[in-house]
């Protein structure tokens, strides 16, 4: 059995969660008590200062640990049922420009530079697209590719054809 | 495994201007449903009440935090697998079985079952890919990533 690679590339910690916070995180990371002062019910289930309680949220959002505080679509639900990884082998030189016009288009909802492997995986960007149906998602990664153009050597899809697993991140 | 089509929510305009408006998030403040209430046109029980009914009706698949847990000081990645096709439901039932798999896909490739893992630290990234290695049979591939360029919030509806 061969070893994992492991990248060493992976960022420091921008905040140190005390315990407090973990309670915090851990009350709260499934979703927001549903009542009009949420805070205050987290606050309260939690045997905080409900002040405490916003002031650690805003400190870890200020952080980057706190993305925001909003609702998450089921974007299956919203009649966008056709997902599909597109991954493009670009220059390298050029990554950091095309990745971030690549990233604005308004089908890509995430897009991220990744490792090659060789010579089973050629690409190193990555753009999630999401369409109606999948001609609208090919239709897309037509559009993709015109953009990178010149700096593309070679490109593939990956439809979703099932979600296996979907729980999102778990402190414990 | 979860099908993908899905019988689209009956939404009104209401609901429309809440999920575009809520997907951009809510302040941390005594009451945050306010903004989105006077922007909506309804008051706040009702944001409320619409989104306990929109999360019940699946249109929305969480209302909260969204922490990153990279800056957490936990870690993040993207790993690949190619599972025979003949035991790609008890591969599938074996990586789901890790809790530090937090999503997992199945795509039409070679490389058919791609998986993220969310662990609390960066060390546990290459111990659980190994696990799942020994676990599963597979050559597992590992895609951190290197740069992210944007998080998008994007399904307008």
């Amino acid at each position: 059995m061969s070893e994992v690679q492991a990248f060493e590339s992976y960022e420091a910690a921008a905040y140190q969660p005390d315990e407090t916070d973990r309670r915090i995180i851990q009350a709260t990371q499934k979703g927001l008590p549903l009542c009009l002062r949420p805070y205050h019910a987290v606050a309260e289930a939690l045997n905080l200062d409900v002040e405490d309680v916003m002031a650690r949220l805003k400190a870890m959002t200020e952080a980057g640990a706190l993305r925001r505080i909003a609702a998450l679509p089921n974007h299956y639900a919203l009649g966008y049922g056709a997902n599909a990884m597109t991954v493009w082998d670009i220059h390298d030189h050029m990554s950091d420009e095309l990745g971030r016009r690549v990233a604005a288009l308004d089908f890509v909802s995430h897009c991220y530079l990744r490792p090659r492997h060789p010579p089973q995986w050629p690409y190193n960007l990555f753009a999630m697209v999401h369409g109606r149906e999948e001609s609208e998602v090919r239709e897309k990664m037509a559009e993709i590719a015109d953009l990178l153009h010149s700096h593309l050597r070679s490109h593939d899809i990956l439809l979703s054809t099932g979600i296996l697993k979907k729980t999102g991140m778990r402190f414990t | 495994m979860t099908a993908l089509t899905q019988d689209t929510v009956a939404l009104d305009a209401i609901d429309r201007l809440l999920v575009n408006d809520l997907q951009e998030g809510i302040p941390v403040c005594e009451r945050p449903f306010a903004q989105a209430a006077s922007r909506s046109g309804i008051d706040e029980d009702e944001v409320v009440t619409r989104i306990e009914r929109l999360l019940e009706g699946g249109v929305l698949t969480r209302f909260g935090p969204l922490y990153n847990a990279e800056r957490l000081g936990g870690a993040l990645t993207l790993a690949a697998l190619s599972a025979p096709e003949r035991e790609f439901e008890t591969i599938a039932e074996t990586v789901n079985g890790f809790t530090e798999v937090a999503h997992n896909y199945r795509r039409d490739h070679d490389l058919n079952m791609w998986f993220v893992l969310a662990v609390e630290t960066p060390e546990r990234i290459a111990e659980v890919l190994n696990e799942i290695e020994t676990a599963t049979g597979c050559k597992v591939l590992d895609f951190p990533k290197i740069d992210e360029y944007y998080i998008g919030l994007k399904f307008h509806v």
